[in-house]
């Protein structure tokens, strides 16, 4: 930073220096703009092309995988039949859409409402500076770090209907076996559990700093005012959350949309359908079994995407709006 | 300090223990023996513990935990190389066009995994690049370079136009510039970027499963999927797997919390 000090001012006085006796003219400077902007592009280029490669094919490869019949065989050798809407009436129809979309649904929902509550309140916690704060607020990360594969295979054993901690731990309240993962009633509540358990870390650390961003004299006027700290949570630290608070929630909506890992590796999205969303709905059609259709998996990819694009705009706004 | 704030250290141990007993109990499993493995109630602490489940790790893991390490510092590399050079160009260099590539960014963090790893697949199986160790880089690395160029970009912008001026006035070229004053400066956001992409890349498994699984070289997120696949009651290799996997996290926890804050935060708070 002592650089930044020194060299600033020479850098101001040569800028001042070359402005005024040899002004170039009109042509010369519009060539260097033109230059500037080339050199500009060329830094940006290898990104654009990478966007390009790897974002923009594979998804235009995923369209044209939903409009077309693929087979097996026509998937190395490309010339499958071009069929239109048929994969996506196919999909929409099927038994397993409706259950999707409502798991889909339940899973984002309940999710976000958990983790944000969970999140904000320990975040709350936290902003009292107590003896060891820091320290445990920094291993409230972990799960969050943990690689989801991790996370999950912990979570499944813990969650074993004959020999998992946690039925040994209901049991010893009196609390019958739960078969948290093979019961079509238990295996969404199963898999939200730990999805909760993941996010809340992003949420609290996302709260936290928004509520270090919060001025203190809003809240010595507030006292002055006689206002009691329930009073203070509800005027004064929720309203002024409110940016951070859309930005973190439309960002966990983008997030638990995703989610795969946990549920793939905890229920497979079973038993039957009771927890399959639409990322795994894809992944079984495409993956999940010996006879892969790629084609529905495609088409049901895509449904997400126009999901998760709707909200992502929305994303774009409000980051647009606060950044303005 | 009162009473008042023991009362909530107190508290706030109590959270972090429930918060961390998943973790807590991942560890214990690794060293609980195979008779004790059923047991009911289960045991709290390894007491008579053993490490079959580490030995096995070494005998059988060693190649997994290799390949996922070259694969997460090969994403590194590959996204710091892209990342770097246009968020600096978008925060300082300022291009007509600008915005619609960060307009882009935005939006290709939303695609998810599970329709990239499908397109991915399509091309990877026509180039024959299936299976290879370099076709999963890039794919783990189109995780990291939106995420990269939003968090250097916020940073960059920060950095004084007076520097790159002065600099430019002594004639180095913009390439220059970048490289020894906008680079060295910028050696936070380096670190957070090289962590963040280094875990991501590390912990994934969908494009592993679906562009590696029948790879001879694969990472670590399948060295345990395969444990769990294969039905193998061996809780203790798979729970020991799981906490070497889990090392990484636990070193940059350590070593650099305040970057996984500040890669946390970025992008979601604005100063």
């Amino acid at each position: 930073m002592t650089a930044t000090s020194s060299q600033a001012p020479s850098a101001a006085r040569a800028r001042a220096g070359a402005a005024d006796p040899t002004a170039p003219t009109r042509a010369t400077r519009s060539r260097a703009h033109r230059r500037a902007q080339w050199t500009a592009w060329g830094f940006i280029a290898p990104v654009v092309i990478y966007l390009a490669l790897f974002y923009a094919y594979p998804l235009y490869k995923n369209i044209d995988l939903s409009i077309r019949h693929y087979t097996v065989r026509s998937f190395i050798t490309g010339d499958a039949e071009f069929v239109g809407f048929q994969n996506f009436a196919a999909i929409f129809s099927s038994s397993t859409f409706w259950p999707a979309i409502l798991n889909t649904g339940l899973f984002v929902f309940v999710s976000i409402a958990f983790q944000f509550a969970i999140g904000l309140a320990l975040a709350v916690f936290f902003f009292r500076n107590f003896r060891l704060s820091g320290l445990l607020r920094a291993l409230f990360l972990v799960p969050w770090l943990l690689p989801l594969l991790v996370s999950a295979s912990t979570w499944s054993w813990m969650m074993n209907s004959d020999s998992g901690v946690i039925n040994a731990f209901l049991e010893a309240f009196g609390i019958g076996q739960i078969n948290w993962l093979t019961s079509p009633d238990w295996s969404l509540i199963a898999v939200l559990i730990a999805n909760i358990w993941i996010g809340i870390p992003f949420n609290l650390v996302i709260m936290y700093s928004g509520l270090q961003g919060i001025p203190n004299d809003v809240y010595e006027a507030a006292a002055i005012d006689g206002a009691n700290g329930w009073q203070r949570f509800w005027r004064i630290t929720f309203p002024l959350l409110r940016p951070v608070t859309a930005i973190t929630l439309l960002l966990g909506f983008i997030y638990t949309l995703k989610v795969f890992d946990i549920i793939w590796i905890m229920t497979r999205g079973g038993p039957a359908t009771s927890s399959t969303t639409l990322a795994i709905w894809s992944y079984q059609l495409g993956f999940g079994s010996l006879l892969p259709d790629f084609s529905s998996a495609a088409a049901v990819g895509n449904v997400l995407i126009v999901i998760a694009l709707v909200f992502g705009l929305a994303y774009a706004r409000v980051q647009r709006r606060l950044e303005a | 300090m009162t009473r008042r704030s023991w009362w909530r250290t107190a508290v706030g141990i109590l959270l972090t223990a429930v918060m961390l007993f998943p973790v807590y109990w991942m560890v214990n499993v690794s060293f609980t023996r195979d008779s004790d493995m059923r047991k009911d109630p289960p045991n709290l602490f390894p007491i008579n513990g053993t490490v079959e489940g580490y030995a096995a790790v070494l005998h059988q893991q060693l190649p997994f935990l290799a390949t996922s390490l070259i694969i997460g510092l090969g994403t590194v590399v590959l996204t710091l190389a892209l990342a770097a050079p246009a968020a600096f160009s978008l925060a300082k260099l300022r291009p007509k066009g600008g915005g619609v590539v960060s307009f882009l960014l935005l939006i290709a963090q939303i695609i998810p995994a599970i329709i990239m790893s499908m397109g991915f697949y399509t091309i990877y199986v026509r180039l024959g690049i299936l299976d290879t160790i370099w076709g999963l880089i890039i794919a783990d690395s189109t995780l990291a370079v939106p995420f990269g160029v939003l968090i250097f970009a916020a940073f960059m912008s920060g950095i004084p136009d007076e520097l790159i001026q002065a600099s430019r006035i002594d004639g180095a070229s913009t390439w220059r510039t970048f490289r020894s004053v906008v680079l060295p400066v910028s050696r936070n956001s380096i670190v957070t970027v090289a962590l963040f992409s280094f875990l991501w890349a590390w912990s994934d498994f969908l494009f592993a499963n679906t562009l590696d699984g029948g790879g001879t070289w694969k990472p670590i997120t399948l060295g345990i999927y395969a444990y769990i696949g294969n039905n193998n009651q061996q809780w203790n290799s798979i729970m020991a797997t799981a906490v070497v996997a889990s090392i990484p996290a636990a070193v940059l926890l350590v070593v650099a919390q305040k970057y996984v804050a500040a890669g946390v935060t970025a992008g979601a708070v604005k100063d």
